[in-house]
């Protein structure tokens, strides 16, 4: 649980344009973190770099001392940075726990997976994710019939099962009903504490229910950041961003 | 909701209907080559030629299984296992050849007639060892997994999937056919193998001969049956419908996708290996036609009408599919290309899951 996430003067160029623009951060452990920023700040292309999507053209990208510019996808999610797309993708032919299964640490090879027989340990840690995300009473149920807000819920569910220390997750609340959009606020809170979170939303709503440090990004770079209530008097975002 | 454990809701079974239908086929099946012992006045009575185009049917079911776990699980749609299964037909056919010995109509003790009509002198290194069955039966599993194995290799490791991957397949096959009917391949050319004597010591012409290799064919179906149940049942076939639906996602959670895939194309192939190798002492020839990319697209659309994606409907649908195509021929054989066309189409558009899906609809699933 020990990892800092350390991004410092990171800089990525698409053909001329910047991206990101010397951006720095530092996101502690156990901590939860809300990014805001305009369309084009460059929050996604952060997460790529963090995930090794992308290559940054300049700039120190480090978690608990490993340098992630220099590692693929899958080495960095067997780091432990697990990463929730915008769009969900789970497995609609397959039931809520057969989806967490699958995202179970395991061994993934064929014959391992041929031969898994599922312990009693990994079975409890399997229904106490489905608790955990709100969906215990929904195991046997194939994902394809879950609601929009219950297929974003499995997604981090399954995120939860690969034991990340950082969780980034990307747009968790578009499209969810207000009260979706609080409990998945009450799941990241309750998520975070055990392991980094880093939460990239629109909704400012959503955002204050975070009750999280907020990071305010535009043009590839810092802008603001403190706790909601500094960012949003904050005379340059309002500038930016709010005040539109 | 109360402590008592919750399991993995069981993958893809069979409503009772369908499992009622199995087994109930199955054991009509077996009943057959009794039947056909009794005398031919009987009501009971079944004829040769049902026996053998039952038996025929049966290594289609295999066929048909090996396709099922790789495209309705998997979502590879290979157009090409129809070459697996020659290649399984073709090794069992080597070993019938070399069992005919001097009985042959050139007499030679070793070399088959179609050597010594070409001027071979001595036995060509890829006939070596196929005088002993179980050289002969491990052949005809290896030669079409090994096959699978680099094919499937050079295939998924470069992300090759859908439409192209069934171009490749359709392509190997045909190639397969066209280097088989070249005499100089030392495999029989345009006219294979055939005119086979003996297996394991018995005379083909046999009743007893042709009931043995009919139960020995039923028997392999069942133990295929249970052996492609025990895949998909398993978390690896969970991974598989994962990768069907998903591929990019399984891979982001860690799996090595390449590696799951070619896992199951190769045990596929191999089921399709066994198919050809118990057809061809059933059926008495194997020819480079086997080859043919027909048989392989027919084979797949066994597997559509069926209902991919269950084992059952894949049996479902060889035996239906065939038994149309054995009425049909008998009196309008030209059609029969068209029948197939059309049913594929309709499958297509009408029943996408198949006639598995049309008994569980009308069972209230």
């Amino acid at each position: 649980m020990s990892g800092v996430l350390y991004l410092d003067g990171v800089s990525v160029v698409f053909d001329g344009f910047k991206a990101l623009n010397n951006l720095s951060m530092i996101i502690e452990p156990g901590e939860l973190r809300a990014i805001i920023g305009p369309n084009g700040a460059g929050k996604t292309t952060m997460m790529d770099i963090i995930t090794g999507k992308t290559r940054p053209t300049a700039g120190t990208v480090q978690f608990a001392d490993h340098d992630l510019t220099r590692l693929d996808e899958a080495a960095i999610a067997n780091l432990g940075i697990g990463r929730k797309f915008q769009k969900p993708t789970v497995f609609d032919a397959l039931t809520v726990f057969e989806n967490l299964e699958l995202a179970l640490k395991a061994p993934r090879d064929p014959w391992s997976c041929l031969r898994w027989v599922l312990g009693a340990d990994y079975q409890r840690r399997i229904e106490a994710t489905m608790a955990e995300i709100g969906l215990a009473d929904r195991a046997r149920d194939r994902a394809a019939i879950l609601s929009h807000g219950q297929r974003q819920w499995l997604e981090i569910g399954m995120l939860l099962m690969q034991e990340p220390q950082l969780l980034l997750v990307d747009e968790p609340v578009a499209g969810m009903t207000d009260q979706e959009t609080e409990h998945t606020a009450a799941l990241l809170r309750r998520i975070a504490g055990q392991r980094s979170v880093v939460v990239v939303e629109h909704d400012l709503e959503f955002v204050r229910a975070l009750g999280a440090k907020v990071t305010v990004m535009c043009e590839g770079t810092v802008l603001s950041e403190g706790s909601i209530d500094h960012v949003q008097n904050d005379q340059r975002v309002i500038e930016v961003y709010l005040g539109r | 909701m109360s402590a008592t454990t919750i399991t993995p809701a069981p993958r893809i079974q069979g409503g009772t209907i369908l499992r009622g239908l199995l087994l109930a086929g199955l054991a009509i099946l077996a009943m057959l080559p009794v039947l056909n012992r009794l005398p031919p006045e009987s009501a009971l009575y079944v004829s040769d030629f049902v026996v053998a185009v039952s038996g025929k049917w049966i290594c289609y079911g295999i066929l048909a299984l090996a396709i099922d776990l790789a495209w309705g699980y998997a979502g590879i749609l290979s157009l090409g296992h129809g070459a697996f299964f020659a290649l399984g037909g073709y090794a069992m056919g080597m070993h019938l050849m070399r069992l005919i010995g001097p009985r042959g109509v050139y007499g030679h003790p070793v070399l088959p007639d179609f050597m010594v009509f070409l001027g071979y002198t001595e036995l060509p290194w890829p006939w070596w060892g196929f005088s002993s069955f179980p050289f002969a039966m491990l052949m005809a599993l290896l030669v079409p997994g090994l096959l699978a194995g680099i094919v499937g290799w050079l295939a998924f490791r470069s992300r090759i999937t859908g439409v192209y991957l069934s171009i490749i397949t359709q392509a190997m096959t045909y190639a397969l056919m066209l280097a088989f009917f070249r005499n100089d391949m030392g495999f029989g050319g345009n006219n294979g193998f055939t005119d086979f004597k003996e297996l394991l010591g018995v005379p083909l012409n046999t009743a007893g001969a042709r009931a043995a290799l009919f139960y020995a064919a039923l028997i392999s179906l069942g133990v295929s049956l249970l052996l492609c149940r025990f895949v998909t049942q398993s978390k690896l076939g969970r991974v598989l419908v994962a990768v069907r639906d998903a591929e990019s996602r399984v891979r982001f959670l860690g799996y090595n996708t390449t590696h799951i895939k070619l896992s199951v194309f190769v045990l596929s192939a191999m089921l399709a290996g066994l198919a050809g190798a118990l057809y061809v002492p059933l059926i008495g020839i194997i020819n480079p036609g086997e080859f043919s990319p027909g048989n392989s697209i027919e084979a797949v659309i066994w597997v559509a009408v069926g209902g991919r994606g269950t084992l059952v409907g894949a049996l479902l649908g060889a035996f239906s599919v065939n038994a149309l195509k054995t009425w049909l021929t008998s009196f309008a054989p030209d059609l029969w290309l068209f029948v197939l066309g059309g049913l594929f189409v309709a499958v297509t558009l009408f029943l996408p899951r198949g006639l598995v899906g049309l008994l569980r609809k009308g069972e209230g699933r």
